[in-house]
């Protein structure tokens, strides 16, 4: 970890001045990620800007749609009776995320920009093009049993690590970023870039910007959400594959369906052929096996994690059953 | 005080051809950079065969991923540890050896004092008489012990006599080999070790970073504090090694076995000679005549490994235990009932008379509390919920180990006891059970009795580890208060102005150590649900009960028997250490990476143990208790989850790809 200044500051204004001032200067909320970044010499900021005191953590639902501040906790968002009655997959993958004490302390904000739990990323004296870009991919041919399968290329495999992006993206989700000259929105199923030849730009924002809050549209059908994510341990562990479904089922028959899969792509994987393919298909086990398949179409297996390829399908499937009830 | 954070190698086999200190050395606080350039020149060959050989900056030899390669001192903690990122090495790498099956193999000399290979009767002839036969292959990864606290040292000289404020399970042990390193007399150095934050095996020697910090002190002529990160935690202070183990298993058409051979082929360092122990579970258990064991080492680009909690009989517990699982199933018979009808009376290796065993009322009670018999053998047979459930057993047996131990008890005139032991508390409870054991025999209240431990300058005790403590220092506690007692009751039960001192030097009779056999025992039972889809593994139930001798205190007791199974189930489904075989680099070097159980992963246990005031053992009357539900546990797990889902798997941890067949 290296020496950096500390300031605090308590106005949008006031922390977009503060970056725009200190150019290597990063933002603090719960801190979960950046410290341990710091602490492995991944992330080496000159100065961390402390956002915590900004008037960010509404959440409440406006006209049908559900807004969430960025500075709003994971286990505040997750206890929340309207996310957990209107937008259950999102509750659920907050259940699912972490551990009790990073929820209390982790933020909306930077649970969507967290970075990838790939090994060799975090292992500063090992290969990484997405840390050090030119420097190789190590998990390619190496450690990679919790890598993607999906959006990968030979330049980085790393997974996206995030449970509540996937839910977010299943559900349409946008993002409202702050800059000093105005705010903009960002879908956040355009929000993520694939690595391709550089995995080290990772997303739209640019540096000093700040995410404000998110808002997830109405959605009637969202009442019957889900999340199931596949695991070693049954709390504190990444997904091996997971799944955040929306299904609406009307006689038998899936009307609509909102889909996106995590732990098995380098962004949180939005699965629009598998959507299409059931709407108007039966509501049947057979129905979601194709669904799978086709969501799993062009997955790759590097080895290690071979097995998330099945599994993911096992998962999906799973989540598009208990959404029909 | 000045504070130490050693740079470790960040590659696996090669040689150092530069560092580049300068940044390092500029950056604030920092008083001194110690390299093999600069560094003391010291003894860090070993002593002993037993002994680890030392990285103390000697050389620029690499042997293994995150050997020490420097050591920066600063004046606080975070200066040293961001000077120590400063530190740029320039290595000339070599392709590490990182694959068992390409090393160099060869047979050790001994195991703790027996031999390498060993047979009693014929396994050749047994096998030719068997109905069954069960012959297969079991693999245990290499684990990292990972205790709370991690390794740290207080290095402070004064003129040429040296302290230590280690975290040791051998504060002797520390003294010893630091005299050999320094080529200094050991009562010119004192280690203090009042409270260890978890050890398991890990602390029971004293590693490189131990004489680094003394040498870092020596040259910045100040006391130097050394603290080891978490990720360094799985460089240069041992792990259990993996293993593999073939296991060949014989018998007749009823069940009884006519043939074992049990052949262990574990990971050692590059310099170093570890076994692990595995064929000890299956050479004293069950009644076979015909037996054969065999213990080989592979030289890997590893650090050196060492003693786990229950080394050896915890491994090679979960392979032999899979394979008693398996030849039941070959047979058709209930998997109790076939450790049933191979129940030994004696030792069936040596033909002891036991000093006590009580593996039938463990059977018996553990069985019963679980509920064995409603058990439907049929693998997938079982299911709740829509999850498959899936019931495995196995037996626990570890063998009893004392070491000698000396003590001191002094009774003052107003009646207070002090009792003087350099033993370790590292989770275990010592300072609350070797008191009550003394007040228990003087008759006094235990607040009475004041313990002081945990320093060299204190009488002697053995190495806190295999069991041995409650054995050895239990012992001398015994002896010393019964001296005391017997003391004061010839005093007519006056203590005179200067109190009463006994000094008990409580030796290991090696005769009657050998005229019995010793050793602790179990039953363990698991349940596990699977999910038939999503194939994740959860244990839902456990109940064991254990033999264990006279049981000194049930809460520390009942503690580290749910340790063990605990760490059964870990090693079943959870642990290892992943190295990325092109460079040697260990890539889980963190507590989120290298997976342990949560709350949420582990039942609450229910753990019998049955009283036994064994009296032949030892004047403590106590079997060793800190590793035996450790034995065996990871194989009641395995033996769960092939009963839930029909697939054996073979090697540990067993996980979603495991059963994805």
């Amino acid at each position: 970890m290296n020496p950096f200044t500390f300031a605090r500051t308590d106005s949008v204004g006031a922390a977009l001045n503060a970056a725009r001032r200190l150019p290597r200067a990063r933002f603090v909320a719960g801190g979960t990620n950046i410290l341990d970044l710091m602490k492995d010499d991944v992330e080496r900021p000159e100065a961390l800007i402390d956002i915590n005191a900004l008037p960010l953590r509404a959440v409440e639902m406006r006209d049908g749609d559900l807004f969430i501040g960025a500075l709003a906790r994971l286990s505040d968002v997750a206890a929340n009776a309207a996310v957990r009655r209107n937008f259950p997959a999102i509750a659920i993958a907050l259940d699912e995320s972490a551990s009790p004490q990073l929820r209390n302390m982790a933020s909306i904000g930077g649970n969507v920009l967290q970075r990838t739990r790939c090994p060799y990323f975090r292992d500063v004296a090992t290969p990484c093009n997405k840390r050090d870009p030119g420097s190789g991919c190590g998990a390619l041919h190496g450690v990679n049993r919790m890598q993607a399968v999906l959006g990968t290329s030979d330049a980085c495999i790393a997974a996206h690590a995030s449970d509540l992006a996937v839910a977010l993206v299943a559900l349409d989700a946008v993002v409202h970023v702050a800059r000093r000259d105005g705010t903009r929105d960002v879908p956040l199923r355009r929000f993520y870039r694939l690595p391709g030849t550089a995995p080290q730009d990772e997303h739209e924002m640019e540096p000093g910007e700040l995410i404000l809050g998110i808002t997830v549209p109405a959605l009637a059908f969202a009442a019957r959400s889900t999340y199931v994510k596949a695991r070693d341990r049954a709390q504190y562990e990444f997904a091996l594959a997971s799944a955040a479904v929306a299904l609406d089922v009307h006689d038998g028959t899936v009307r609509a369906a909102r889909i996106a899969l995590g732990g098995v792509g380098t962004i949180p994987w939005h699965a629009p052929q598998a959507e299409a393919m059931l709407a108007d298909a039966p509501a049947t086990r057979a129905s979601y096996e194709r669904a799978a398949d086709v969501a799993l179409d062009g997955a790759r297996g590097y080895g290690q994690n071979d097995f998330k390829i099945p599994l993911a399908k096992r998962v999906l499937i799973r989540a598009l059953e208990t959404a029909a009830g | 005080m000045l504070h130490a954070i050693v740079v470790p190698s960040s590659i696996g086999a090669g040689r150092i051809v530069a560092i580049d200190d300068r940044d390092a050395k500029r950056a604030a606080g920092v008083v001194l950079v110690m390299t093999h350039a600069n560094a003391p020149r010291v003894n860090a060959k070993k002593s002993g065969e037993q002994d680890a050989l030392l990285f103390l900056l000697q050389d620029d030899t690499v042997e293994f991923d995150r050997q020490p390669v420097a050591v920066v001192v600063a004046r606080t903690f975070e200066q040293a540890v961001h000077a120590a990122d400063l530190v740029r090495v320039q290595y000339e790498p070599r392709a590490p050896q990182m694959d068992m099956h390409s090393a160099t193999v060869f047979t050790p000399k001994q195991i703790f004092g027996q031999p390498a290979k060993h047979e009693r009767g014929s396994v050749q002839d047994g096998l030719a008489g068997a109905h069954a036969k069960i012959d297969q292959r079991y693999h245990t990864p290499t684990e990292h012990h990972n205790p709370m606290e991690t390794h740290g040292t207080v290095a402070a000289w004064d003129g040429e006599t040296l302290t230590f404020y280690d975290s040791t399970q051998w504060a002797f042990g520390v003294r010893t080999r630091m005299a050999h390193v320094f080529g200094i007399e050991p009562q010119d150095i004192r280690v203090v070790a009042p409270f260890v934050g978890g050890a398991f095996g890990s602390k029971g020697t004293a590693w490189s970073h131990v004489a680094l910090s003394a040498m870092a002190a020596k040259m910045a002529g100040k006391p130097v504090k050394l603290l080891l990160t978490r990720p360094q935690m799985f460089g240069w202070v041992g792990h259990r090694p993996q293993t593999e183990q073939r296991i060949v298993v014989g018998s007749d058409a009823g069940g009884a076995l006519v043939a074992v051979s049990h052949d262990v082929s574990n990971e050692t360092s590059i310099s170093d000679e570890f076994v692990e122990p595995s064929s000890v579970f299956s050479r004293d258990l069950y009644a076979v005549p015909n037996y054969a064991m065999r213990q080989e080492l592979r030289r890997l680009n590893i650090s050196k490994p060492t003693y786990q909690r229950a080394p050896g009989e915890s491994t090679g517990g979960f392979a032999f235990e899979s394979a008693m699982d398996e030849l039941a199933y070959e047979l058709g018979v209930d998997p109790l009932e076939l450790r049933l009808r191979n129940y030994s009376e004696r030792n069936p290796d040596n033909g002891k008379e036991y000093t006590s065993k009580k593996l039938r009322e463990c059977y018996a009670q553990a069985s019963e509390k679980f509920g064995w018999s409603k058990r439907t053998p049929a693998p997938r047979s079982m299911t709740r919920n829509g999850m498959l459930v899936g019931w495995g057993m196995a037996t626990a047996s570890r063998g009893t180990h004392r070491g000698d131990s000396s003590a001191r008890i002094r009774m003052n005139p107003d009646g207070s006891v002090v009792l003087q032991i350099g033993t370790i508390e590292q989770g275990t409870g010592s300072p609350t059970v070797y008191p009550q054991l003394a007040a228990e025999i003087l008759g006094v209240p235990h607040e009475r009795v004041r313990f002081e431990w945990g320093d060299t300058t204190l009488p002697a005790a053995p190495l806190a580890a295999g069991s041995q403590t409650a054995a050895s220092v239990g012992s001398a506690t015994v002896l010393a208060a019964q001296q005391l007692r017997d003391r004061l009751a010839a005093l007519g039960g006056r203590v005179p102005s200067d109190g009463i001192t006994i000094d008990v030097d409580a030796k290991v009779n090696e005769e009657e150590e050998n005229r019995y056999a010793q050793q602790a025992f179990g039953a363990h039972f698991a349940e596990v649900e699977v999910d038939p889809d999503l194939l994740h593994v959860r244990v839902t139930r456990f109940v064991g009960a254990y033999d264990v001798g006279r049981i000194l205190n049930a809460k520390t007791a009942g503690s580290q028997l749910l340790g063990g199974v605990v760490w059964g189930i870990s090693m079943a489904l959870y642990e290892k250490t992943r190295f990325d075989e092109r460079t040697g680099r260990i890539m889980n070097a963190t507590l989120a990476d290298y997976l342990v159980p949560t709350n949420a992963d582990i039942p609450n246990p229910e753990l019998i143990m049955i009283e036994d005031d064994d009296e032949r053992v030892n004047p403590a009357h106590v079997r060793g208790m800190g590793e035996v539900s450790m034995c065996g546990s990871a194989g009641a797990v395995a033996n769960a989850v092939y009963h839930a889902t029909g697939v054996r798997v073979r090697q540990l941890p067993i996980t979603v790809e495991s059963l994805l067949v």
